[in-house]
């Protein structure tokens, strides 16, 4: 090969590069693995870490992931196989994530769906740099405090550096602040608004009216949602809103500590070319055979570089797989099944811990599967009992508030269980 | 060889400029709708917009690139091409008879500061 | 094998299931406290099939695709090389798989332990202090390191740097991610060999700039020679150097970017470190700073205590902010790490010369077919103009769908800019000398059809299920859903 090349030795390839920068050390590496070594390596680090029966949700819930997916998944044709510019050898990509988009479309009542994006908070911001190309000359968005921290703290990042003015707008009784919305947009200057669908308490907000309020205002209302839960709360198409945005982990994927999820954006049809991020599209090809491709390609990075809608270039393609499989697979029953016996759970695990008299309820408001309630126990100490038992509690979103989320997952049992360890006498 | 029409003005990101009186009607050459290849779609503004000379007043899209369109003229946009909307593709059928916007001119005077033909078609030569 | 085009909705029968759950045991109604005016009004039309109907649709749907793991990707600037198996099987373990990202600290030292260690692998591959793994891709890494910039600046109280340089041959993410930062981006020229022109940096450089994001070697797989200048320059005038570490496959064993003078870039663990692309992800895009950069990345952080554990930091003052929910992509991580901790110290010095060799290979080899528009040694992958004899007509469209017919993806087309025919080939370290002969083969094939039989190149591909798509129908109607389709 040298040879061909014309060199002495693969040194001289890098001839051009200057002395003083040529790396003449070691790495702060250990030596090569073998599998093996490699196996018990990552099984010590394992040991480590606790598996814990789960009862927190917090932006991520333990919902039951179907055996099929994962052998699906590993497919290495999926897995191994790069974004699909190339639609002659991609239609197996290219054909489910046009799966994934209509079901992102169902879930949503909202009419076009993107290929999906990182993860729900980014694809928050995403959503409102959405809203401010479509307004006319207004450079100001509203979020709802009662959208998750996390979310929050990503959205007010990238507005920050991207320069467009955030304004919060204060809770109510556990739910969005709505006269106070409506004193926001009265200002004139609102280019869109989000509020959530199931909030960081895991209420259900009443959304009544308030399409009608931001649009009158001449400004875009996205909502931030769960789409798994959408199965059976009523969705944003319904409740008027111009974009759904959310995190799609919900759908069966594991915790995964924290990543990689799924986030996902649909709008209405006419806002389609602001969207960020990949399209796939249906199309004929020459001999009339119908196909999928990558299209409104021309709004993205690689053609319309600092003009394009954003930077983002790859989505999260395989977890986008992930839920189009979990979805097939569950259908419109299966998810209704899933929230009923979450809900049911959750109501379970509420009632009892009111009726102990030693937790009390915060917010008298509607939830599915998630609900904060506020105690004097020791929340340190009980959280500490319950770790040694193999249980994570409620999540403490505030001194003595604690936020709970129970999935199909949990048991009546283990329910029981939870309950009994908080409620013992610490030893 | 793109065409090049004598009788109007150009602008040098390739829009043309037609003036009826104090009206600037406007469109793309010849040689943008070429390089763009099948057009699908134009984002136009809206009827009663304030526009200066140099602001991006849309964009169109082609398969595979999407060109911003930059008002050669200042003044308010009176009209709006609607034909465009179920069918951009007629700017690649004959450029310079469709117009994109029309535009009320608040400083004619403007329009003597773009290329004329002959300047226009040796910009495209050198490009 | 006969072919399968049916979408999952179409095989879906009212009544079949594919799951089973437990049954509802807690004897309570939760769904009756939620009024009416909250549920949905219409069941969303989702399919219904069986667990059997899902895995023949899915499967049947990856026979369509090309992966890796099927043939030789010589896709420049992707760095598609080999995706090792074992990373697959730690990844999944349930000992990481189930942890909540918000479990008591005490509980997950294992996995903050595996993220400390990547963090600091990654260090000293770079020569950057430290390292944040949140973001989640490439494209957001760069976001995230011009926010890291922006900060800089930010805290030194200097409102003025609104401007990045950035060269003319960048990938479309530098000015993209430049412009969601709030960053308005400058060009700077390249020189007919794609380096960067000093003589047109030069003036660029004044207090208004915070700072320059390119690439090395550049994407035209060619080193900047000058890069100590650049960096000198830049720094001179008060700005910092981002790198883009798409291209750090050749730096591997090499050369560290900290030592260029870089003060902050991102890696792409889905191109150098070996985890799968995924049909477009989920990648992972983890940003280094130098030292007095560290204050500023994004939380949250993971940090080394004194007593040896590993904690979590969820805020900072001077931290620019968040960028993800939680820690990042943590299963794409660990692939990474697996990937790393499997070369180790020794072979890891392995990659970049490999890749380097494999590159200048093809290069030599077709260079009397192809037009080469740039002499010299390049790096791990390099770009052609299209065909040395374009007599024909055949483009390097035409060429990358012919390349589909033999059996291999195309390489890059159309990137970089510079040139109108470009075609970028990267073969990465992991194929053989029998895969790389095979590839020229073919290549030097097409070229001589293009010369002797060019209609055959033009019509191509035409051995695959579908060719030629309407794409101009796709963009002028966008179908985007089921349902949309049938309307």
């Amino acid at each position: 090969m040298l040879d061909k090349i014309g060199v002495g030795s693969v040194d001289e390839l890098y001839s051009d590069v200057p002395e003083e920068v040529l790396f003449r050390g070691e790495y702060d590496l250990p030596e090569g693995m073998s599998e093996t070594e490699l196996r018990e390596y990552f099984t010590n680090l394992g040991k480590k870490n606790e598996q814990l029966t789960v009862f927190a949700g917090h932006g991520a819930y333990d919902h039951y992931s179907p055996s099929v997916i994962p052998h699906l998944l590993e497919r290495s044709e999926f897995y191994t196989a790069y974004t699909p510019y190339q639609p002659e050898i991609s239609q197996g990509t290219l054909q489910y994530i046009f799966e994934y988009q209509s079901m992102i479309s169902e879930l949503t009542g909202m009419e076009s769906s993107n290929a999906s994006m990182y993860d729900g908070a980014t694809a928050a911001a995403e959503s409102m740099f959405m809203m401010v190309a479509s307004a006319r000359k207004k450079n100001r968005v509203l979020v709802s405090s009662t959208l998750l921290e996390s979310v929050r703290k990503v959205i007010a990042t990238y507005m920050k550096f991207h320069g467009v003015e955030l304004t919060e707008l204060p809770e109510k009784e556990g739910e969005t602040d709505f006269t106070a919305m409506a004193e926001e947009l009265a200002k004139g200057d609102v280019a869109g608004v989000m509020v959530p669908s199931v909030n960081r308490y895991g209420i259900i907000e009443n959304l009544e009216g308030v399409a009608e309020k931001v649009h009158g205002a001449k400004a875009s209302l996205a909502i931030y949602c769960d789409p798994s839960a959408l199965a059976v709360l009523k969705t944003p198409g319904e409740w008027g809103a111009d974009i759904a945005c959310g995190d799609g982990q919900t759908l069966g994927m594991p915790l995964q500590f924290g990543g990689p999820y799924l986030g996902f954006i649909a709008c209405r049809k006419d806002m389609l070319r602001k969207m960020p991020g990949r399209v796939v599209g249906a199309t004929t090809d020459r001999n009339g055979k119908r196909c999928y491709v990558l299209t409104l390609q021309a709004r993205e990075q690689h053609i319309r570089r600092q003009k394009a809608t954003s930077n983002i270039c790859s989505n999260q393609s395989l977890m986008a797989l992930y839920a189009t499989i979990y979805v097939a697979l569950m259908g419109p029953q299966g998810l209704r099944d899933v929230n009923r016996l979450s809900c049911d759970g959750a109501h379970y695990l509420y009632d009892r811990l009111i009726e102990s008299g030693k937790f009390s309820k915060v917010y008298d408001k509607p939830f599915l599967k998630e609900f904060v309630v506020k105690t004097d126990l020791d929340t340190a100490a009980m959280a500490a009992r319950l770790r040694r038992n193999g249980m994570m509690g409620g999540v403490e979103i505030a001194p003595g508030v604690l936020e709970f989320a129970v999935t199909e997952k949990r048991t009546k049992e283990q329910i029981d269980r939870l309950i009994t360890v908080m409620l013992e006498e610490e030893k | 060889m793109s065409t090049v029409k004598e009788d109007v003005r150009y602008a040098e990101s390739h829009e043309w400029v037609k003036v009826e009186g104090d009206i600037a009607v406007i469109g793309i050459s010849d040689y943008a709708q070429h390089a763009l290849g099948d057009i699908v779609y134009v984002d136009m503004p809206e009827e009663g917009d304030e526009i200066e000379a140099g602001d991006v007043f849309g964009a169109v899209e082609s398969v595979k690139a999407a060109s911003d369109l930059i008002c050669p003229v200042s003044g308010e946009v009176v009209a709006v091409n609607e034909d465009l909307e179920d069918s951009p593709e007629l700017i690649n059928k004959d450029a310079f008879e469709t117009w994109i916007i029309k535009v009320r001119m608040s400083d004619a005077s403007q329009v003597d500061a773009l290329l004329d033909a002959a300047a226009y078609a040796k910009l495209c030569e050198d490009e | 094998m006969k072919e399968y085009d049916k979408l999952i909705f179409e095989i879906s029968k009212p009544g079949r299931k594919g799951y089973q759950l437990p049954a509802d045991k807690y004897g309570v109604d939760g769904m009756s406290a939620i009024p009416a005016g909250l549920m949905r009004g219409e069941a969303p039309e989702l399919p219904e099939v069986s667990e059997l109907d899902v895995v023949r649709h899915y499967t049947n749907l990856s026979n369509k695709n090309f992966g890796v793991d099927t043939g030789f990707y010589p896709l420049g600037s992707c760095t598609m090389k080999y995706n090792p198996k074992i990373n697959e099987e730690l990844a999944s373990l349930p000992a990481f798989a189930g942890l909540h990202p918000l479990q008591d600290v005490k509980s997950v030292q294992g996995a903050l332990q595996l993220y400390y260690e990547l963090q600091q692998a990654l260090s000293s591959l770079a020569g950057l202090k430290e390292f944040t793994l949140n973001p989640y891709a490439g494209a957001h890494g760069e976001l995230t390191g011009l926010m890291v910039m922006r900060q800089y600046h930010k805290l030194r109280g200097d409102d003025k740097r609104t401007k990045v340089i950035v060269p003319d041959t960048a990938h479309g993410t530098n000015p993209a991610s430049a412009m969601v930062a709030g960053l308005e981006v400058v060009e700077v020229k390249s020189r007919p060999n794609g380096s960067i022109d000093i003589e047109d940096l030069k003036p660029l450089l004044d207090d208004t700039v915070a700072g320059i994001m390119m690439t090395n070697p550049n994407t035209l797989g060619m080193f900047e020679t000058e890069i100590m200048e650049i960096a000198s320059l830049v720094h001179e005038a008060g700005g910092l150097l981002y790198y883009d570490g798409a291209n750090l496959n050749p730096m591997l064993g090499k050369v560290r970017p900290g030592d260029m003078g870089f003060d902050i870039m991102h890696i792409n663990l889905h191109k150098t470190f070996s985890t799968p692309h995924g049909g477009g992800g989920p990648g992972s895009g983890p940003v280094g700073v130098s030292e007095r950069l560290v204050d500023l990345l994004p939380t949250p952080r993971v940090v080394k205590l004194d007593d040896g554990s590993f904690d979590v930091v969820y805020n900072g003052d001077e931290s620019l902010g968040s960028v993800s929910t939680f820690f990042g992509n943590f299963g794409v991580m660990m692939k990474a790490y697996a990937y790393i901790l499997s070369l180790g110290r020794d072979n890891i010095k392995n990659v970049g010369p490999m890749a380097t060799l494999n590159a200048n290979y093809i290069k030599e080899s077709l260079r009397d077919l192809y037009k080469l528009p740039v002499e010299g040694p390049c790096k791990h992958e390099f770009v052609f103009d299209g065909l040395a004899d374009k007599s024909t007509g055949v483009t390097t469209l035409n060429v990358a769908k012919r390349l589909l017919d033999f059996g291999f993806h195309a390489p890059t087309i159309y990137f970089p800019l510079l040139f109108h025919e470009s075609l970028m080939i990267e073969p990465t370290e992991t194929e053989s000398l029998e895969t790389l002969d095979e590839f020229i083969d073919v290549m030097r094939k097409v070229a001589i059809e293009a010369r002797e039989n060019p209609e055959l190149v033009k019509e191509a591909p035409v051995t695959t299920a579908i060719s030629h798509p309407d794409e101009t129908g796709a963009a002028k109607n966008p179908i985007l859903s089921y349902k949309a389709m049938k309307a």
